[in-house]
């Protein structure tokens, strides 16, 4: 336009108005014209035309022929507010729309395997608790049931009980920090206090029991580290009493809010054939519209003796994922009801004392005992070689543990098939074509924890 | 629902390398590397829809072949677990990917290669995905030391 | 105190307040890395609050934070971004470094986790615990406030 030195009488060339250039000669426009610049009549009558709605142009047309280099790629993480631990994104963006992520992972990679070698069976658990740190319990039932099942081993019916009451109230407290961490990210702050709030009485209850908030190591091969304490049906019940009501109040908040549905309705989608292909199990497969679950279909710790059923979404976006997770929790608490009537009297672990401690109290009586608790602390129980692969159903998906044994006290190699690590893999496909914004969302409400991830 | 035994004895029947084998009550097939993904495709067509998890074993002397790669498959429609375990050599180990039969199986190969240096042929992208890029050899090898210093505990392991 | 010149009585009383202020209104960064981060919300939840302290905005930005609490393990790849968001903050800065993987590499004695976040930053409370509760984070934060308050702790 600045090339152009014919004008218009009516027009006046922006770049030129108000400077001094000698072509510009002083009689061709008015002195009151100046700082009046005036665009070509044509664009000024488009102008009008929208102004008064005569032509509506659509600002969301997106130009599927956009050069390439539009397109920016945007670094998220892994120090972030929001991607749940330490997650790296990649993004390639065009405008808002995100159309290529790539995660990064690795930032919380601590060799837990590795470690897992040097360590004999009954430490085992000590270090597998830490890999999905919200869900412990289960990480440490993975691994125990897959040293009895290379000592084809049975737990007695009590300890199978205090295995199912402690896991699925993990499955509670590891669902409520899903609540809590998914509100926060879509703006519902409130959520974040809630469920945290709920969250602490029962881990009120595991320090009770278990003698430790987080990271409990008390599944252990063979039963549990020690019996429920007295007087914990008292607290149990109430937790019972205490926590539908909370939820109540919770749907109340969320459930029909309209700002909730609109940021998570529709966001995030992964279909059923896409959730199989890429192995993604638990909520989020169960959100998609496929009805598995390990506890009904390769039941473990006498879980089948307990009614509940298992919620399944149908559309897999970040709300039936969030929906299937209160139902779940809802469920957990029919479960944790039915074993707090139920619980047998017996053996809280095997009474074999080659695999488990004797009490404390017949070390200062028994030569035999002290010799076994000896040995079990110094060397560890030896487990026959072989291989198993046993999965647990964690708040997360399959969690399952693979271990390969050579004879000797420790194992010779532990692997955990971490639901977290095959769930990320769905990120990409969940996100794609989508806003900046409904990214947080969808992460979310994947849940995943680094912990797993990287273990 | 056909029995699992006919479901797996057929998709076993039909190659020559693969020994059906019961672990602790579980299913195990051992096969040759040269058969890895035609036998997947096999069993992805058998009703197999999920391949759980890809891993590896390093026996080092304990085993004729130094690695064993594992991969644990699923059948919802069944309910069924399989294991397919192949042997693979110490010098260059490569197996075929399983990536074009099961995508879910990305991560987990990136984990094996990154841990044990075992390459897969046909991967998208094999690349190191816990370790750093730029780091030297592969943790999970037994030749390879835990790496810790040494603490001032009597108790603690000699590490190397 | 009468001998001493009116101007060093002013910069000691300037430089209480000026202490006084920084511990009451601490702006910790988001460092979460692991399970102790969990702990770390949970001090920052409702039933152990630290907004008591002036400390429940944990900001986002190194550029508008104080402390950094390392919490949870740091392992290889982690630790240059560590050292980039340290870098990233303003002084005066304090770090705590919160569990026992922070503080020594806790009981991972291995490859992949650098042992002791003390190797790559300066670090002025160290809280033991595997995770360390809301109560001995809180402990460990009080200290930090009194050390800043008594002059120990400068930067």
């Amino acid at each position: 336009m600045t090339d152009e030195k014919t004008r218009d009488a009516d027009t006046i060339d922006l770049w030129v108005a108000g400077t001094e250039e000698p072509q510009f000669s002083p009689t061709e426009y008015s002195p009151t014209d100046e700082g009046s610049q005036e665009i070509g009549a044509e664009e000024t009558q488009h102008r009008l035309d929208e102004q008064f709605g005569r032509v509506v142009s659509d600002d969301y047309v997106f130009d599927d022929d956009a050069l390439d280099d539009e397109r920016m790629i945007v670094n998220m993480g892994p120090q972030h507010p929001s991607t749940h631990g330490v997650l790296r994104l990649q993004i390639e963006l065009e405008g808002e729309i995100i159309r290529r992520t790539k995660p990064v992972i690795g930032y919380l990679h601590t060799g837990m395997e590795k470690t897992a070698e040097q360590l004999t069976f009954s430490q085992g658990p000590t270090n597998v608790t830490r890999m999905d740190y919200l869900a412990p319990l289960h990480g440490e039932l993975a691994y125990s049931l897959a040293v009895e099942r290379l000592l084809d081993v049975e737990v007695p019916p009590r300890a199978a009980a205090i295995r199912v009451l402690l896991t699925e109230l993990n499955r509670v407290s590891s669902h409520l920090v899903a609540l809590a961490t998914n509100g926060m990210d879509v703006g519902a702050l409130s959520m974040m206090i809630y469920g945290f709030r709920e969250r602490e009485s029962i881990l009120a209850f595991f320090e009770k029991t278990t003698g430790l908030r987080m990271n409990h190591n008390f599944i252990r091969p063979g039963g549990v580290a020690a019996d429920l304490p007295p007087g914990w049906k008292d607290d149990v019940a109430a937790i019972l009493d205490d926590l539908p009501g909370r939820l109540a109040q919770y749907d109340d908040l969320l459930k029909e809010n309209p700002i909730w549905t609109s940021r998570t309705r529709g966001v995030g989608v992964i279909t059923a054939d896409e959730a199989t292909a890429y192995g993604i199990t638990g909520p989020a497969l169960r959100a998609s519209g496929v009805d598995w679950d390990l506890r009904k279909a390769f039941p473990y710790s006498g879980i089948d003796q307990y009614e509940f059923d298992v919620p399944v979404g149908e559309r897999g976006d970040v709300y039936d994922r969030y929906r299937v997770r209160v139902d779940e929790i809802h469920e957990s608490l029919k479960i944790v009801s039915q074993v707090m009537d139920t619980i047998p009297k017996g053996d809280y672990r095997i009474d074999d004392r080659k695999i488990t401690p004797p009490p404390r109290a017949r070390i200062d009586e028994s030569m035999e005992a002290l010799i076994h608790h000896f040995k079990l602390f110094t060397e560890g129980f030896k487990v026959p070689a072989g291989e198993t692969y046993v999965a647990v159903e964690s708040p997360r998906g399959e969690l399952g543990c693979y271990m390969a044994s050579d004879g000797g006290a420790r194992p010779y190699r532990m692997h955990t098939r971490a639901p977290s690590f095959a769930n990320l893999q769905a990120l990409p496909i969940a996100m794609a074509d989508s806003l900046m914004a409904d990214t947080i969302a969808t992460i979310a409400s994947m849940d995943p924890v680094m912990g797993d991830v990287d273990r | 629902m056909t029995d699992h035994a006919t479901i797996i004895d057929d998709l076993v029947g039909g190659f020559d390398s693969a020994e059906l084998e019961d672990s602790h009550g579980q299913h195990v097939v051992r096969l040759s590397p040269a058969e890895w993904k035609s036998f997947a495709e096999a069993a992805k067509e058998a009703g197999f829809e999920v391949c759980v998890d890809v891993t590896a074993v390093d026996w080092m002397r304990q085993k004729a072949e130094r690695f064993e790669i594992v991969a644990n498959l699923l059948s919802m429609r069944h309910r069924l677990r399989l294991r397919m375990i192949a042997p693979v050599g110490r010098v260059d180990p490569t197996i075929d990917s399983l990536v074009p039969v099961w995508p879910g199986a990305n991560y987990a190969e990136r984990e094996a290669y990154d841990m044990f240096g075992i390459v897969f042929d046909g991967h998208p992208d094999l690349t190191r995905i816990l370790m750093p890029d730029d780091w030297d050899g592969h943790p999970l090898r037994k030749d390879f030391g835990v790496g810790g210093v040494p603490v001032q505990f009597k108790a603690s392991h000699q590490v190397e | 105190m009468a001998t001493a010149p009116p101007g060093n009585l002013l910069m000691t009383t300037i430089e209480k307040a000026a202490n006084w202020a920084r511990t009451r209104s601490m702006f910790p960064a988001t460092f979460g890395l692991a399970c102790c981060a969990i702990e770390m919300m949970a001090s920052g939840a409702a039933h152990y609050d630290l907004a008591r302290f002036g400390m429940e905005v944990f900001r986002a930005s190194p550029r508008q934070a104080d402390l950094m609490i390392v919490a949870g393990r740091v392992s290889q790849k982690m630790a240059p971004v560590l050292r980039q968001v340290y870098d990233q903050m303003p002084d005066p800065k304090w770090v705590i470094s919160m569990g026992a993987c922070a503080s020594s590499g806790g009981m991972f004695n291995n490859y992949a986790l650098v042992q002791g976040v003390d190797q790559i930053v300066p670090v002025d409370i160290y809280v033991p615990g595997c995770p360390p509760g809301p109560q001995s984070l809180m402990h460990g934060i009080l200290t930090l406030h009194d050390k800043i308050m008594a002059g120990e702790i400068r930067n």
